[in-house]
């Protein structure tokens, strides 16, 4: 019994029924009228209602102000002690870039050395890069999306440009141009600057440029939310298959079906081609789903 | 070569593809290909595990057909192995235990995105376990910020909006800082991979140039990684995500992936930067500290929650600060005592979430002392794995986090001035571990006078995960040894 009770009291303690904290108002204004003297927590209770929540937000913006003024300059002191811009005996002018500049192009069959490097040498970390724009497309899925009884056609409508000739007649004449552009971009990742990454974001941009122009009507029968998730999964997948297998072969010293061709013709260098041609699908359609979910909470 | 030696690759690769996978099917499948995929894995880096038991060794495996300093790679031997085997472990039952939360919690149109997020969290925890990369490193950070963001935001209700912005917040300023540090480490070395990096740093430090550079490299390092993990004081963010998000979700996070960076900075003070570097630069002096301040305050935090899930994750500021002493005190030992807290908390922490669920599930979904009051009467399988979980992270001998308490006060021995801070932290935080676990027990565990007992029936996964984690918390207790000894073996041949 004894026990029972040491424990219930124990409880009740732990329970807050007996605590520490400040006392609520009440309470205090009634403890304030029958003894005189305050208490330090009470007057701390006090002076915090009255001026003590505006001192310690001037406070606290203060010591915001310093403490990013204190890492800004310790950075820009460091920056100071780096390597000077350019110079050749840097330390990132080592065996690592002479490799990717003199046997690039032997190795890869990529003219575009940067292509090379991000989807031949260092492919891994790209497949890394483009499962970002996947995760982050489908975090804003998540976020934005309303349920199947979103939107209605009329209200959809809302979204439509009024009726802008300025805008329309300078669509009209750049979004052709625009895609053309990008598929060229993306085309010739592996010939010229450029690539899968660019070259998508291009054609994202003359999509939401059309989208804005024309209306979500125009754009509908050709991106719908079913079609965005079949190209982006066909796009990845490819991407998972193709460079798994090449990883697969490269760690077990397999041969590998995969050659780079003549280098400078556009099918060459062999995965790269394919490759840039997934990523600049997934930029496209992240870029455009950013923009419908951002508008209209629907694609 | 030998084939298993492709089971890391295989591991990353697949959860990876179950991500992209399950953006194409219907919540019910989703859920079945993730617990698919999740055994695979859990099979792949448990095999792995055996046979780099039985023959320790590292492997260095070629992302592609470029060798080290051209191409990615990853490399891994018994340590990594383990690492990789709890992580699918804990993912695992931690999913099958919170199945019927997801399916409450989140919305209906959300749920597979919830796997997705889920399956490309474990692909980036792996990458960050077995990569030998900065710069892979980078990108799987990115992806695991993205993705912990998402499972907390799941759960889709002005709290947790509120608390994914905040994390959100936090987690790129600790992205930002890793990254400056990426770009600092290349400037300074030209080289991306941890062996060829870690050869150009001993090169620099011995000839004495780009101190300053390097100082601040490790400095960023640090600070991004304790931002990442909740370290005090950068902890403000964790109590808020993991007390609001649904279970499964505060389980995975702080079971994992605030593990996940911790692993990543012990790789990069030993493998890239060198023990004996890092501790004449004075970088663990001030993680120490920081360790010690989060060993109190997190514990003072969690006395004064009234909230069940919040006071667990403040108890998980604490166990961050052990885990953080452990490498603060700048010895193998610590960091040895360290990898073998971060199984212990992944283990425990998880089974402490999903009872603390079962528990609130069993008293109409609230949290706070008042209602959970009885709970273990309504739902006793819940309160014995909370009992058992409380009881480890307090650190009563037979349960798991026995071995690690003790570990770690081992390694502070022979630490000078350090030894007596560690030693009388970890007391002290331990009596008030004590007094916050033992609380919960009591309320737990008390009837309402005249309450008639309304049994709360547990799905059959649930039980199932519960007994597992039980199962799995008591055998780690009572045989700690084998553990460390592979932990041992591992760390010696990350460097």
């Amino acid at each position: 019994m004894k026990n029972n009770r040491f424990v219930s009291a124990l409880v009740r303690f732990m329970d807050g029924e007996v605590s520490f904290e400040p006392k609520a108002k009440e309470e205090e204004i009634r403890r304030e009228s029958t003894h005189k003297e305050k208490t330090v927590a009470e007057r701390y209770y006090k002076w915090y209602e009255k001026s003590g929540y505006q001192t310690f937000k001037s406070a606290y913006i203060v010591a915001a102000v310093l403490i990013a003024s204190i890492i800004i300059g310790a950075l820009l002191l460091t920056v100071s002690y780096l390597p000077p811009y350019g110079e050749y005996a840097n330390p990132v002018n080592n065996e690592v870039t002479e490799r990717y500049i003199e046997k690039g192009m032997e190795e890869t069959g990529a003219v575009n050395i940067v292509a090379g490097v991000i989807l031949d040498y260092r492919a891994f970390d790209t497949f890394g890069e483009s499962c970002v724009l996947f995760v982050a497309s489908c975090s804003v899925m998540m976020l934005m999306k309303k349920g199947k009884k979103g939107k209605t056609e009329e209200m959809l409508e809302n979204y439509n440009p009024k009726r802008d000739p300025v805008l329309k007649s300078l669509a009209k004449v750049l979004v052709p141009f625009n895609l053309m552009l990008g598929i060229y971009v993306v085309l010739n990742g592996h010939l010229s600057p450029g690539g899968g990454f660019s070259g998508g974001a291009i054609m994202g941009a003359s999509l939401i440029l059309f989208s804005s122009a024309f209306g979500y009507r125009k754009v509908r029968p050709i991106l719908t939310e079913k079609v965005i998730k079949i190209v982006t999964f066909v796009s990845l997948t490819f991407y998972a298959v193709a460079k798994g297998y090449s990883f697969f072969t490269g760690a077990n010293h397999l041969h590998s079906i995969i050659n780079p061709g003549t280098p400078g013709r556009i099918i060459s260098a062999g995965l790269i081609l394919p490759l840039n041609i997934a990523v600049g699908f997934v930029v496209t359609m992240t870029m455009y789903s950013f923009y419908a979910l951002f508008t209209k909470e629907e694609i | 070569m030998p084939f298993i030696a492709n089971f890391p690759f295989f591991c990353i690769l697949i959860t990876m593809f179950g991500g992209i996978l399950t953006s194409m099917v219907n919540n019910k499948w989703a859920f079945r290909i993730n617990t698919v995929i999740i055994t695979a894995t859990l099979v792949l880096n448990g095999t792995l595990l055996m046979f780099l038991i039985k023959d320790p060794q590292y492997f260095t495996y070629m992302m592609g057909h470029y060798p080290a300093p051209w191409g990615n790679e990853i490399r891994f031997g018994p340590l990594e192995a383990l690492m990789g085997t709890v992580f699918s472990f804990v993912t695992l039952f931690s999913l099958i235990s919170g199945k019927t939360e997801i399916f409450e919690d989140v919305k209906t149109k959300n749920i597979h995105y919830f796997y997705i997020m889920i399956n490309l969290l474990l692909s980036s925890l792996f990458a960050l376990v077995y990569t030998n990369d900065l710069f892979t490193a980078y990108v799987f950070v990115e992806i695991n910020t993205i993705a912990a963001c998402a499972i907390v935001m799941a759960k889709e209700n002005g709290k947790t909006l509120a608390a994914t912005m905040r994390y959100l917040i936090m987690s790129l300023l600790g992205s930002g800082l890793f990254l400056l540090s990426i770009v600092l480490v290349y400037g300074i070395t030209g080289q991306l991979l941890m062996v060829p990096a870690h050869e150009a740093i001993v090169k620099l430090f011995q000839t004495g140039s780009y101190q300053v550079p390097l100082t601040v490299v490790l400095g960023l390092v640090c600070v991004a990684m304790a931002i990442k993990s909740a370290l005090f004081p950068f902890h403000t963010w964790l109590s808020h995500a993991h007390g609001s998000a649904t279970t499964a979700s505060s389980a995975i996070l702080s079971g994992l992936v605030l593990k996940g960076y911790i692993i990543m900075l012990i790789k990069i003070i030993v493998r890239v930067v060198g023990l004996d570097i890092v501790v004449q630069l004075k970088a663990v002096n001030i993680l120490f500290v920081m360790a010690v301040l989060a060993m109190i305050v997190g514990s003072v935090k969690a006395i004064q929650e009234n909230h069940i899930k919040r006071m667990i994750a403040f108890s998980s500021v604490a166990q961050m600060g052990y885990i953080y002493l452990g490498i603060g005190l700048g010895n193998m030992a610590g960091l040895i005592a360290a990898c073998f807290h971060i199984i212990v908390h992944a283990i425990t922490k998880p089974m402490l979430f999903s009872s603390a669920g079962g528990l609130a599930s069993a008293s109409h979904h609230k949290k706070d002392w008042g209602h959970l009051r009885g709970a273990a009467y309504r739902n006793p399988l819940a309160a014995v794995a909370f009992l058992i979980g409380s009881l480890s992270m307090i650190g009563i001998p037979f349960f798991a986090g026995f071995g690690a308490k003790y570990y770690l006060s081992m390694a502070a021995m022979d630490m000078g001035a350090k030894m007596w801070v560690a030693l009388f932290a970890l007391a002290v935080s331990t009596v008030l571990n004590a007094l916050y676990y033992i609380r919960a027990i009591a309320v737990i565990f008390s009837k309402n006078e005249g309450e008639i007992i309304e049994k709360h029936k547990n799905s059959a996964s649930y039980a199932f995960a519960m007994v597992i984690f039980i199962i799995v918390n008591v055998a780690l207790g009572l045989f700690y040894q084998p553990v460390m000894d592979v932990i041992t073996i591992g760390m010696g041949l990350l460097i």
